[in-house]
């Protein structure tokens, strides 16, 4: 990869990092040669961001080394990365809003304790960038009041005023239109051209494919893979992003579905930045069978969520449900959307499922807790919710079986217990379940299943929201694929593999199964 | 008429020189991100500090750098629990006050035996009245004599310093390059890390320029403005200024105008004492006195335009987990 007389931009060198539990880096090397563009490519939480992080220096590193330019550097600070040429795009834009474009590019290169000389020379210097790298933008403008594309220009203008030899963007295209994206990739070559190295983060294969010269494969916090972008293609970089695990194996009959619970009609949603996420999704679910939706997460599925439990209102379409034709104009709240009979396990448990400072019983009926089942006549009635807590806990197999214990202190598997059972023994018509056993040891995780398939064999509906394929594959009776906010493919179970799902999650799949294919 | 107009501004200057330091102070902090309710309590401290100072050292120049110094202690205590320890703003706030105010007293009863006062300050253990050059020889020319001998001349030290801070504070502030970063720290701390610049080094210069501020409004209340401590003296001038800082949308002129407006109110209450308008008949100083907190709240309730502060403000900086 490197012919040895340019110096490698970046060199790793067994970089680890580790937040508490969680091993966010693992032995990270990784070699960039000047002047290059490499894409680094991994689902959501494989420890991208993390690392870039690193380099930037927001985070240090627990151990290993990195060069920069052939010298070991100690990157302590963002100071020292600004230092060492290096200049980073976040995804999420790190712009003082109200200043304008010449007062953010400034910040931190002021050129002296007075503002008006650094003014001037900062107004000629981006005139330079500007014609150099086609990046024009008006220097005088306020940032908020430009479009999302050009807030980006200035990030990049940012990093290239103080100097940057060495450009990273993080996911740069997840907040841009495609044209938008396309005249990024053209600055991108531009700036390759002028010898700028570049370091592209993303879980996009398209852009990898049209951009990069090399790319580096990260999983679960490991780099797993190098390639010459030439000499590979999206589907083995999307085996190498999924990775081949463990098959799970679920005893379970075939489904017997019942007939129609839930029909969802065209759902759209729009964030509050103007960003589409949920794109036209229609579904179906019939009682008694598990649908599992499939996707990189980030495409829309914990949206579709929202837009179903209740968390987030409808921009567009209707789900009809119990009776109820809900839609933008007739919203249900997460709380009627329960009494309608819609259970829903957060995929997130910590941040939606639980309030990990409460005691298990306070925590067990959350949700509920307006039931009458909990409330005496003023006062919650907290012999009946102690005595169900116990109840549960025995029949779940929650451990230690102490409703008086907060559940910050139980293990990922049994908080998670806590929650599914809170959700399931309401006796729910649907079950929304997100990443049922993210964080989750292995023993769990078949109880888990276990009960999930039970409730299907008792006749209700559920949907699953899974970024683990396995588990997908091992529940599911019916798959759905979302990329991007809209949903791509549908096929029954027996007809996935790890492959197929693979390229339709990328969507680069070209076979009879799916809805769009790829049109890159 | 008019010489009653001209000494009711004059006093108009007199009142709003505290509140004109103290908003600015505020201006400061608020503007790194950090809340500042406690401006009251660093005014009252630095008060007693110059007050206890002076009437030991027999300087007011000696006092004033005792309350500064009270006052930037108090600043980096609430800097300490709101930017290192990540506490919240409020109630770090309102604990400095609640602490001074019970403080001043019991070291004023143990230190000098008078109640909680301090001894009365007389000559240049205060801040004395400046004659401007010639005032006395233009007092007689018609309307400009009257406005440079009464109005522009006469007041002591601090009060022009005060009015002085104003350009000072907009230059530091729109002109310097601790002034762009101090309001971007207060919008968007992210950015500013990124930028390699320190959160945290920023936001404590900030405070401490917010206790230096404040505490040149406490040596005016007790050592210019009155003649030595008296128990809560401040008696709510730094929630004023608090007031007039949202009311002038955290900029230096536009706050500037409304300290002089509160202190304009003020000035009018004690000129109305026992005046009786035609039809109406006597105004009770009340109904004035209460007008500056009247107009807060109709301010507040978001009558008078929308004030938006730094966006930042009065949340924790803690680097995100990626």
């Amino acid at each position: 990869m490197n012919d040895n007389k340019t110096p490698l931009a970046i060199e790793l060198r067994d970089i680890s990092k580790r937040f508490g539990a969680v091993q966010a880096n693992k032995d990270i090397c990784l070699q960039v040669p000047t002047g290059t563009i490499h894409g680094i490519i991994g689902e959501n939480g494989a420890g991208k961001s993390t690392l870039m992080s690193i380099i930037y220096g927001f985070y240090e590193a627990d151990t290993g080394e990195i060069e920069i330019g052939g010298k070991k550097t100690h990157i302590r600070t963002s100071e020292d990365a600004i230092q060492a040429g290096i200049g980073m795009v976040h995804q999420h834009f790190m712009l003082v809003e109200n200043f304008t474009v010449l007062e953010n590019v400034m910040l931190g290169a002021e050129g002296g304790a007075l503002l008006r000389q650094g003014k001037d020379d900062a107004r000629l210097e981006l005139k330079r960038l500007a014609s150099e790298y086609s990046l024009d933008v008006d220097v005088d403008a306020i940032v908020e009041e430009l479009p999302v594309g050009l807030q980006q220009r200035v990030e990049i203008l940012k990093a290239l005023y103080r100097g940057a030899k060495i450009l990273i963007l993080d996911e740069p295209t997840g907040v841009l239109t495609p044209q938008e994206a396309d005249h990024l990739f053209v600055i991108l070559k531009s700036l390759k051209e002028q010898g700028v190295t570049v370091l592209l983060i993303t879980h996009k294969l398209r852009e990898i494919m049209a951009s990069t010269d090399n790319v580096s494969v990260m999983r679960q916090g490991q780099m797993v893979a190098h390639r010459e972008t030439k000499n590979t293609d999206k589907e083995e970089l999307a085996e190498l992003m999924v990775g081949k695990k463990v098959r799970l194996k679920v005893d379970k009959d075939d489904a017997k579905p019942t007939g129609l619970v839930l029909s969802a009609k065209k759902l759209s949603l729009v964030d509050s930045q103007g960003v589409k996420r949920l794109k036209d999704v229609s579904f179906e679910l019939n009682a008694g069978e598990i649908v599992g939706i499939a996707g990189v997460s980030g495409n829309g599925q914990s949206e579709l969520l929202n837009v179903l439990s209740g968390i987030s209102s409808l921009s567009s379409g209707e789900i009809q449900f119990a009776g109820e034709t809900i839609t933008a104009a007739n919203p249900k709240n997460a709380s009627q959307m329960r009494d309608l009979k819609m259970a829903h396990v957060p995929e997130d448990r910590h941040k939606m499922g639980l309030v990990t400072g409460f005691e298990a019983y306070e925590a067990a009926i959350l949700g509920y807790h307006n039931s009458s089942a909990y409330n005496g006549s003023i006062l919650l009635n907290r012999k009946a919710m102690l005595s169900e807590c116990e109840e549960r806990m025995a029949k779940w197999d929650v451990r230690p079986p102490n409703p008086h214990l907060k559940t910050a202190n139980f293990s990922g598997g049994n908080q998670q217990k806590i929650v599914i059972a809170r959700e399931v023994e309401q006796n729910p018509e649907v079950l929304l379940i997100g990443q049922p056993t993210r964080g989750v040891d292995i023993g769990a995780i078949e109880n888990i299943h276990e009960e999930i398939v039970k409730l299907r064999d008792s006749g209700k509906a559920i949907l699953l929201v899974s970024v683990e394929l396995d588990e997908i594959m091992a529940l599911s009776d019916r798959i759905l694929v979302m990329f991007d906010g809209a949903v791509v493919g549908e096929l029954p179970a027996s007809d996935a593999d790890e492959r197929t799902l693979g390229l339709m999650m990328a969507n680069a799949y070209n076979g009879p199964l799916s809805k769009t294919g790829d049109k890159a | 008429m008019f010489e009653t107009l001209i000494l009711i501004l004059d006093a108009t200057m007199r009142v709003s020189t505290p509140l004109i330091l103290a908003a600015l102070a505020g201006l400061f902090s608020e503007r790194s991100g950090i809340v500042d309710i406690g401006l009251e309590g660093k005014i009252l401290g630095g008060a007693f500090a110059a007050a206890a100072a002076a009437a030991v050292f027999g300087s007011a120049w000696i006092g004033l750098i005792f309350a500064m110094l009270a006052s930037i202690g108090l600043a980096l205590i609430h800097g300490f629990a709101c930017i290192t320890h990540r506490g919240d703003h409020i109630v770090s706030g309102v604990a400095i006050n609640t602490i001074v105010a019970g403080l001043t007293v019991t070291l004023g009863l143990d230190w000098f035996g008078m109640g909680g006062q301090t001894p009365t300050l007389a000559g240049d253990a205060r801040f004395l009245s400046l004659t401007l050059p010639f005032a006395d020889a233009v007092a007689d020319v018609p309307v400009i004599g009257l406005i440079y001998s009464e109005l522009l001349s006469g007041h002591n030290v601090l009060v022009y310093l005060a009015f002085a801070c104003v350009p000072l504070t907009y230059w530091v502030i729109y002109k310097t390059r601790f002034g762009l970063r101090l309001r971007a720290v207060g919008e968007n701390p992210h950015a500013v890390d990124t930028a390699g610049i320190s959160v945290a080094f920023l936001r404590y210069r900030a405070v401490i320029i917010c206790g230096i501020l404040c505490g040149l409004a406490g040596a005016y209340l007790s050592t210019a403005h009155n003649a030595g401590f008296l128990k809560d003296m401040s008696a709510g001038k730094g929630y004023i200024a608090l007031a007039a800082l949202i009311f002038g949308k955290w900029r230096p002129v536009p706050v500037l105008f409304a300290c002089l407006l509160f202190g304009f109110l003020d000035a009018v209450a004690v000129r109305m004492q026992g005046v009786s308008l035609p039809g109406i008949g006597e105004i009770p100083v009340q109904a004035i006195e209460v007008l500056p907190y009247v107009l807060t709240v109709l301010l507040l309730a978001g009558f008078i335009g929308k004030a938006i502060g730094p966006k930042a403000v009065g949340r924790p900086y803690v680097k995100e987990r990626a």
